[in-house]
């Protein structure tokens, strides 16, 4: 038998390369070798359903246990990759032992950027990136308790409206002037900081923490201006950085993330990397950058897939992100690069709108949609086809949208 | 349990066997069943689950909710029977669903 793929990291992009590599009707040797104890599964509810309690751990894998038996793709898990041995193309493990390959496959993902503050190793301090994250913050969380969120980004969010779902008490501290202030338009913030204060959440934007405090056990948050706030546990949400030690160690280039090209190659032709470890072209927008998020997982495997198979090359995907806050479902579609405007199409106070970002050419280069399916939908296709559109038009909800956007 | 026949565009049939509760996109993924993206896992939010449900089925999947009517009006190659099959709940009442996959998701 021949070396096969090896496939480094057995997150929502490993695994999705495992299996796409099969449906791809690739036959040789697969292994998977993640460094967490349990197959391939879904983040995004980890912050959302099964945080509240709405979905099950089974429901969480991204396949059953028993696709891999029966898709003949081997497993290893608990099991860390330390090394990439690219002349002896072989990856070294934890265990002390090494694997052989023929293309290898980096999915390594990220993980939770820590702040160097006093008390951050305080028991009850606590971040979300995986299953096992989430159980300590599940546990934490109960009816009465106060649960301090560190960082208004779109996990923070999300865990502070499951959290008032299950009857505890929330409040978001956020350095910068206004909430998801590097992901989201100035309306969109608005919108979402009214939500949560409408549902309990207390917004602190402009506060910077100093550091957390407790005997044996995190019991406040400290401001810069001296004010201290209770809590019974702090979730950390700050942002996360790209597992890309063992790439740079191995030579690959590493810029904020592995350097791919739009294939998911690094420029060692036997090795590919994808989903939140890579920096990749955004071939729309005439640039480079890294996203975080499951479509781009997937598009990125899909990607690597094809050309190990030798299939023809997938075309380009929008890049495009979604989040579940209470019954607000929040899609977007693109990136707000080189907008000139902004274009809001219904009225955000009834809770159903959309925010167009158009460039100076009017080209639709980003949606961000609040219940509107539709709008989300068009304004992927919009920025797809680069077409130039009338502001005016589609500020206009009775502008039929199907054909602004045919 | 309920039996679902998935049908690639290439005329390629799939019969699969679901627990019930799980979704028609789930019966698919669980067992590899390509053609199928289901990018968003269910959330409603992706459209790349799309299928058509064989004529003789469509009283028994029920309604579309508003979302999933607004999001699959912009999928490629739309008909009045297309639908997103996460929203479609296995139930013994399915058992011999038959669905037809588009010709791609993307
Ligand atoms: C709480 C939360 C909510 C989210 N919500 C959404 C959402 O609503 N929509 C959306 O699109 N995206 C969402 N995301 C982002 C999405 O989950 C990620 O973009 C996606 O998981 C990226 O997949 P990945 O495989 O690149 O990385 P990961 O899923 O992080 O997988 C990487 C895996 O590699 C393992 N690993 C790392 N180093 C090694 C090593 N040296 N050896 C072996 N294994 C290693 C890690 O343990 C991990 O299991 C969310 C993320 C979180 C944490
Ligand atoms: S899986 Fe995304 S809409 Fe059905």
């Amino acid at each position: 038998m021949t070396a096969g793929i090896v496939i480094a990291g057995a997150g929502h992009a490993g695994g999705a390369a495992a299996a796409a590599l099969r449906q791809f009707g690739y036959k040789g040797t697969i292994t998977l070798v993640g460094e967490e104890p349990i197959p391939p599964y879904q983040r995004p509810p980890l912050s959302k359903a099964w945080l509240k309690g709405e979905a099950t751990a089974e429901s969480l894998a991204l396949r059953p246990e028993r696709f891999y038996t029966q898709q003949n793709i081997q497993t290893r898990l608990s099991t860390t990759v330390t090394a990439i041995d690219r002349s002896g193309h072989q990856v070294q493990l934890s265990d002390h032992t090494a694997i052989p390959y023929e293309k290898l496959i980096l999915a390594l993902g990220a993980r939770p950027r820590r702040l160097p503050l006093p008390g951050f190793t305080l028991p009850g301090v606590l971040e979300l990136r995986t299953a096992a994250d989430a159980d300590r913050l599940k546990a934490a969380i109960h009816p009465g308790t106060r649960i301090a969120i560190i960082g208004g980004g779109y996990i923070g969010l999300e865990a502070a409206a499951s959290v008032r779902a299950l009857g505890a008490e929330a409040f978001v501290l956020e350095r910068e002037p206004r909430l998801l202030a590097r992901v989201a338009s100035e309306p969109l913030s608005a919108f979402f900081h009214a939500a949560h204060t409408a549902h309990g959440v207390a917004i602190h934007v402009n506060t910077q923490v100093v550091g957390l405090k407790g005997e044996g056990r995190v019991e406040a948050v400290l401001l810069a201006d001296g004010t201290e706030l209770p809590c019974d546990a702090a979730l950390v949400g700050v942002g996360a950085i790209p597992n890309e030690e063992i790439a740079a160690a191995a030579g690959l280039e590493c810029r904020h993330g592995v350097v791919v090209d739009a294939q998911a190659r690094t420029a060692d032709p036997d090795i590919f990397a994808i989903g939140d470890l890579t920096q990749r072209p955004l071939s729309l927008y005439n640039r480079t950058g890294r996203l975080e998020s499951v479509p781009n997982a997937l598009e990125q495997a899909r990607q690597a897939a094809a050309c190990i198979t030798g299939r023809p090359a997938p075309s380009p995907e929008v890049p495009w992100f979604w989040s579940d806050q209470y019954d607000i479902k929040l899609q977007i579609a693109g990136l707000p690069f080189d907008v000139a405007r902004l274009v809001i199409r219904g009225d955000p106070t009834s809770g159903a709108f959309a925010v167009f970002h158009l460039d100076a050419e009017g080209h639709v280069q980003c949606v961000e949609s609040v219940n509107t399916p539709a709008e989300f939908m068009a304004g992927r296709l919009l920025i797809q086809k680069r077409k130039a559109i009338d502001a005016a038009a589609l500020a206009d909800q009775t502008t039929n949208l199907k054909e602004l956007a045919a | 349990m309920p039996k679902i026949t998935f049908i690639e565009y290439n005329g390629t049939a799939h019969t699969v066997e679901v627990e019930e509760g799980l979704s028609v996109m789930e019966a698919a993924v669980n067992n590899g069943v390509p053609g199928i993206d289901a990018d968003c896992g269910g959330a409603c939010a992706c459209a790349t689950c799309h299928v058509y449900v064989d004529a003789a089925w469509e009283a028994k999947t029920g309604e579309k909710n508003e979302s999933e009517a607004a999001m699959i009006s912009f999928a490629n190659g739309v008909e009045p029977n297309s639908r997103l099959s996460c929203q479609i709940k296995v139930t013994a009442e399915l058992d011999g669903l038959v669905v037809r996959m588009p010709a791609g998701q993307h």
